[in-house]
């Protein structure tokens, strides 16, 4: 396991109390907190380095231009990018798939096409795919589940009968911690003629990505669960499909040559990043990789597997409580959702939280996968590097309570 | 691990009558003649409910619901549907009124015994992210008497 405690002076948010108890903070599948590191490399660059980048003729502005590239550079090598220029910056997991869906859906899917998504994905992976088969005619095909929550390949298969356009899946589930089969799948979409969209928003934080070695065609990702800072993220992809790709947004630094009634466009990543990008998230995130990389994350996957195990060790040890998804310890992550009794998620995320332990209620994004388990709500743990084992006791010790004043257990 | 005793406002959210009514609704159901019907749902925790009213005469003779949720909207709404039988529309809204008062803390609110029940409730106003909950089927019950 990680020395956890050295970990965590590093990350100054995590010193606070909350209701009077040191914060136990395990919803970092929402989003993870950041280390001191981040926090200077952001301050740093609006100190020493801010300018608009790509449009300045001046020393600083060439000197905020680098660090925003220098960035792209640290990204592409951390998921192993094809190339540099096959990152493009977004907002986060979310803008990249809807930048998928409407410049390479709208170009590509037409009536009586179909794209296949899975009954686990988070409605970011879900929603922009209805709308393009709303638009276009096309048939939106949802793959099943298995019971213990993995992708129900048998159905995958008779999906791509149809020869979908695209598929799209989560290469770890947010809502239940399954890490799926990514490079299998995506063999599998190819051979049935389909370009494979990998939701890596759960799996960048966690897992070694490498996006060469998937053979995916598009990946997205989110800095802010990464220990980077908010509304920073990529679109990761094969360089030849972003050149043949419509522009998503119009404006500014996407442009070649703009005329009265036309434009031609600038080159990839450029031709996707229109208007002024966030600098300062780019180069935070830039600061969270060297974190991570310094740690390895082949040692934070491990320790999130531990903590992962020990929760549901303890949580299936108290009467009531079901854990969802799948039981392996190597095809699942550092999440863990479950339910008690009939004590709604959301009273129990209240009864924690006078604990000081942050955990996540509801739908998770997955509403489609919440019928499926036949629940309207899960609660969620989910951990990270700078978690311990003592977090985890405090987790199954609140339940207990909770289970208390639910009548469960005696008080 | 860590065993001491609950802190007493989670005593006081979670006590008997609002878990009772969590357990068993009272007027749960549909109704086949009714006048006024309204879903309401919170999108951001998913609680869920659709209530019927049966109004004759500016007074409500019948309400039912079905809901879905935490103990705290599922109570709330149970507690409601007992308190509006044979209440006039501006009685059941002045009640609305009365129930958003107690939520933002109002001491006077809590003691007032027209509020019956949803006394039991007062605690909710010391969490501030579960007020909604509470008034999902009160601003469910404005809605139906306002459209
Ligand atoms: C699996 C998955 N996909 C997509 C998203 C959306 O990420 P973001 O809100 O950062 O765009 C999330 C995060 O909530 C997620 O867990």
């Amino acid at each position: 396991m990680l020395d956890v405690a050295r970990l965590r002076a590093d990350f100054p948010l995590l010193a606070q109390q909350e209701n009077g108890r040191p914060l136990v903070y395990l919803d970092n599948a929402a989003t993870t907190q950041k280390p001191q590191a981040v926090l200077d490399a952001i301050t740093d660059y609006y100190r020493t380095t801010n300018a608009n980048v790509h449009r300045g003729a001046y020393d600083l502005a060439i000197r905020a231009t680098e660090a925003y590239e220098a960035a792209r550079a640290t990204l592409a090598a951390f998921v192993n990018a094809w190339a540099p220029e096959g990152v493009v910056f977004t907002r986060g997991t979310t803008e990249a798939i809807n930048l998928v869906a409407g410049s390479y859906g709208r170009a590509n899917v037409k009536a009586g096409d179909s794209v296949v998504v899975t009954a686990m994905d988070h409605h970011s992976n879900l929603v922009p795919w209805q709308i393009l088969c709303q638009e276009k005619g096309a048939t939106l095909r949802m793959v099943e589940i298995t019971e213990d929550g993995r992708i129900d390949l048998a159905d995958f298969g008779r999906a791509l009968e149809r020869r979908p356009k695209i598929v799209a899946f989560p290469y770890v589930s947010n809502a239940l911690g399954t890490v799926n089969p990514a490079g299998q799948l995506t063999t599998l979409a190819h051979a049935a003629g389909a370009v494979a969209v990998v939701d890596g928003a759960q799996s960048t934080p966690h897992l070694n990505v490498d996006v060469q070695a998937l053979d995916c065609d598009f990946y997205a990702l989110s800095g802010h669960k990464m220990l980077g800072p908010m509304g920073s993220g990529a679109l990761v992809a094969k360089p030849e499909l972003l050149d043949a790709m419509p522009p998503y947004h119009g404006g500014g630094e996407m442009i070649s040559r703009v005329w009265d009634d036309h434009s031609t466009y600038n080159k990839i990543p450029h031709k996707f990043e229109a208007g002024t990008p966030n600098v300062e998230g780019a180069v935070g995130l830039a600061a969270a990789i060297t974190y991570l990389e310094r740690i390895g994350r082949e040692r934070i996957a491990e320790h999130e597997q531990a903590l992962a195990a020990a929760a549901i060790e303890k949580l299936t040890q108290i009467e009531g409580v079901t854990v969802y998804g799948p039981r392996g310890r190597s095809d699942r992550a550092g999440v863990v959702s479950f339910t008690y009794g009939d004590i709604h998620p959301h009273d129990i995320a209240t009864i924690l939280d006078q604990d000081g332990i942050c955990i996540r209620a509801g739908h998770h994004c997955a509403q489609p996968l919440m019928r499926r388990l036949n629940v309207a709500a899960t609660a969620r743990a989910s951990f990270y590097l700078y978690n311990g084992l003592d977090e985890v006791d405090a987790l199954a010790g609140a339940l207990v309570k909770a289970g208390a004043l639910f009548g469960y257990v005696p008080a | 691990m860590d065993t001491s005793p609950p802190d007493p406002q989670l005593s006081a959210l979670y006590q008997e009558l609002i878990l009772d009514h969590y357990r068993r609704p009272r007027n749960k159901g549909t109704l086949e003649q009714a006048t006024h019907t309204v879903s309401l749902n919170n999108p951001l925790c998913g609680d869920e409910i659709d209530l019927q009213l049966r109004v004759d005469d500016d007074i409500i003779k019948e309400v039912r619901f079905i809901g879905r949720g935490c103990s705290i909207s599922q109570a709330a709404a149970s507690m409601m549907t007992q308190l509006l039988k044979d209440k006039s529309l501006p009685q059941a809204l002045a009640l609305a009124d009365r129930m958003s008062a107690m939520m933002q803390g109002d001491e006077g609110a809590a003691r007032d015994k027209t509020l019956g029940e949803l006394r039991a409730l007062a605690g909710v106003s010391k969490f501030p992210v579960r007020i909604k909950c509470a008034l999902l089927p009160w601003n469910a019950l404005t809605d139906a008497i306002k459209s």
